[in-house]
């Protein structure tokens, strides 16, 4: 066993660059993912066609092809137009496109969840459609939206793993280096999951803190499950289902967003 | 070089097709049935057995969840590796999935309202036939639309067997192009075939999630 | 009280309805409206639910889209006009410029809760009328005064009671110093003990303003107290129009006689 920890303090520096490019990965995925699903899921609610017709097919188009599949055409395809690109700027595009196409469904049902007198109110008071959605309705949309956008960050933590199979030296990557120094696969694995695990829960305890704060300023109560509870949430609808820390109470166990 | 050749796109479709339904569809279909019982089994767990075992269940189901399929499959390969990869990688795909699914069973089984428990006790049924009787059949209906989301999910996992040297219809793709230099078409057909598969399915649940909201 | 009847020298209503149609799918909500509102004109709208009163107020608004005929406010055409003969929809910047003289307050009263009191009450006088955020404040609190909620200004919206929501909404839409007040229904949501104080204030501003107000309500005195001229609607179309005396004591539609019959 002192080998084992031994050769775990001997892979530190490439175990700490693996966590590194599993970061730049999922905090590149993130943005990239965040602004298009604002992107799409407010063309999915346009009244104009122009808008709204394109934005239904990218979003159905890249959630119905595989991650990997979009991951080799970045990495496969393009250079065969004359586009290289790195190896981590493909994994950021496949992440980013792939998990943006889910999360424009969740921002589009956020901010149709909005109360329709919201809207209207606004209206009233003659505010421009643009003031409107960013002063009046997207703060209220955030709130709603943020579990949902949570999960789905954690899901595009874990497809990050797949840049392992276009030979990027991520956390995967180094885990199984790990594996072949010390023979134990049991332990080198151990190491990696547990490492995915931390940094998925960080972010699952960053969202609650966000969602907390989100909802205070709405005047809300704080989100039900606490600060460090894991909720789940349906992927393709986005859907929230009930918290999982909290005991029964089914509410919004379906559709609540549609 | 032309960008597209349908010539080639038809050549590749065979081989990807049989890989699709070779690896692909077997591995979603055995894996969601694997997923849907022990994401059953777990869930009723939760709520009927004692604490010192539902909390290990739920704290196992919660690591599981929040950490990368490829890595769990790399691990299972190495830990077990006199099994072959498809039964290993089937086994996997079914429990990550699992854990998925019994959050959805949880819902829904927290969604049957408290009078049919109630019902069921002034009947004097037993737990067990009440379980099976009242609840799970209800429950059931109301999960149907977010399992069957999940599943689809599952088919676009299906690639990352190829981590553990199964040839699915992706890597098939793959190897295709690294064959005749020529990725596009392969990986493109491989692509359309996911949508074909995944989107109609997709409106299919839909349609049925809103049946069953209506009644 | 008459109202100061300013049409006579301008030549032009505050409102005027002019053949207005509303459907909901085959649904015929508004079926060929002609009235008009003068400027300093009060009118209460009666009539059983669904007989379209609070759809009148909503496009007015422009927060339904008119089905047939014509609006105008202020003698200008509201959401369409006439050209040629053809009925053509205005630009959008066009009804903006219409509709900023025209507030509404809500059943549900429809506070902004992203936004402390004062916030909710300076947001469109800023952003929409372009004043400085001083004038706009202090503004705001003049008029939270005058609803008796100055202490409230820094409070958030969904720690008041709904009467006090609502009195907050009230002067959210005095703020943008409106020509015409809409008012849907503003007490039905409240606790019975709560309705009082909504309409103090609205008896209060209907004293001291000469603001156009078009409203649609239940309480039948104060109905009586604040109006001009009531309408009693039924089925997309008004039945009877008299001043509230007429109204409430010897109303000559039998239809009228039995609704007031049912409310009262």
């Amino acid at each position: 066993m002192s080998d084992n920890f031994d050769a775990l303090i001997a892979a530190l520096p490439d175990l700490r660059s693996g966590v590194f490019i599993t970061l730049q990965l999922t905090v590149g995925g993130v943005v990239l993912a965040f602004v298009i699903a604002i992107v799409l899921g407010l063309g999915a609610r346009s009244p104009r066609w122009p808008a709204r017709v394109p934005s239904r097919i990218l979003i159905e188009f890249f959630r119905g092809t595989s991650l990997l599949v979009q991951l080799f055409w970045f990495f496969y395809v393009m250079p065969l137009f004359g586009i290289k690109l790195d190896a981590l700027l493909c994994g950021v595009l496949a992440l980013g496109l792939n998990y943006g196409a889910y999360a424009a469904e969740v921002v589009r049902g956020a901010i149709n969840s909005v109360p329709k007198g919201q809207w209207e109110a606004a209206t009233a008071l003659s505010l421009s459609p643009v003031r409107k959605l960013r002063k009046i309705i997207w703060p209220q949309a955030w709130a709603i939206m943020i579990p949902s956008l949570a999960n789905l960050a954690v899901m595009l933590l874990k497809g990050t793993a797949v840049a392992y199979i276009i030979l990027m030296h991520d956390l995967t990557w180094e885990t199984d280096q790990l594996r072949q120094t010390t023979g134990n696969t049991f332990f080198a694995y151990g190491v990696g999951m547990i490492g995915y695990f931390l940094i998925a829960y960080l972010m699952v305890l960053g969202a609650n803190a966000l969602e907390r704060h989100a909802k205070r300023r709405l005047g809300q109560g704080p989100p039900k499950g606490g600060l460090f509870s894991v909720r789940i949430t349906d992927k393709a609808t986005a859907a929230p289902m009930p918290a999982a820390n909290a005991g029964g109470g089914g509410a919004g166990a379906g559709g609540g967003v549609v | 070089m032309d960008w597209w050749s349908w010539d080639r796109a038809l050549e590749v479709l065979p081989e990807l097709l049989v890989a699709f339904v070779q690896v692909t569809l077997v591995a979603t279909v055995i894996g969601s049935v694997i997923a849907a019982v022990l994401g059953l089994i777990i869930a009723i767990t939760r709520r009927t057995a004692p604490a010192f075992i539902a909390r290990p269940v739920h704290a196992v189901m919660e690591f599981i969840r929040m950490t990368p399929i490829v890595i769990q499959l790399l691990f299972v390969f190495y830990t077990f590796n006199t099994v072959d990869g498809m039964t290993l990688g089937v086994i996997v795909l079914g429990v990550h999935y699992a854990s998925y699914m019994a959050e959805v069973y949880r819902s829904g089984i927290d969604a049957v309202p408290k009078g049919q428990w109630e019902a069921a006790t002034a009947l004097s049924m037993s737990p067990a036939r009440t379980w099976r009787k009242v609840v799970i059949p209800q429950a059931l209906r109301t999960t149907l639309p977010a399992l069957g989301t999940w599943v689809i999910s599952m088919l676009k996992d299906t690639p990352y067997l190829t981590v553990i040297f199964v040839v699915d219809m992706v890597r098939q793709a793959e190897n295709y192009g690294s064959r005749t230099f020529v990725y596009t078409e392969s990986i493109t057909m491989a692509g359309l075939i996911f949508l074909a598969a995944s989107y109609p399915t997709s409106v299919l649940l839909r349609r049925l999630e809103k049946r069953l909201a209506t009644y | 009280m008459p109202p100061t009847d300013s049409t006579a020298v301008t030549g032009q209503p505050a409102i005027r309805f002019e053949n207005v149609v509303k459907k909901f799918g085959d649904n015929t909500v508004l079926d060929d409206l002609n009235f008009d509102v003068r400027r300093g004109e009060r009118v209460t709208l009666i009539g059983p639910s669904g007989s379209g009163k609070t759809t009148i107020l909503r496009l007015v608004m422009t927060l339904e889209h008119l089905t047939g005929g014509y609006i105008y406010v202020d003698g200008e055409p509201l959401t369409h006009l006439e050209v040629n003969g053809r009925r053509v929809e205005r630009r959008p910047k066009d009804i903006a410029r219409s509709t900023q003289k025209i507030g509404m307050v809500f059943q549900q009263f429809n506070l902004f809760p992203n936004m402390s009191v004062l916030e909710n009450i300076t947001e469109a006088p800023v952003h929409v009328l372009g004043r400085s955020s001083e004038e706009a404040r202090t503004r705001g609190l003049e008029l939270l005064d005058m609803v008796g909620l100055a202490d409230k200004a820094e409070e958030h919206p969904t720690r008041l009671s709904g009467g006090q929501q609502q009195r907050v909404a009230i002067a959210r839409a005095l703020a943008m110093d409106p020509e015409i007040l809409l008012l849907d229904e503003v007490t039905s949501a409240l606790d019975p003990e709560l309705v009082g104080e909504v309409l103090g204030v609205l008896r209060d501003i209907a004293k001291s303003t000469d603001i156009t107000m078009l409203i649609v309500t239940h309480e039948m005195q104060f109905a009586q107290d604040v109006s001009h001229r009531v309408l009693m609607f039924d089925g997309g179309k008004i039945v009877e129009e008299a001043s509230p005396d007429v109204m409430f004591t010897s109303p000559t539609h039998e239809r009228t006689r039995s609704f007031l019959q049912a409310v009262l």
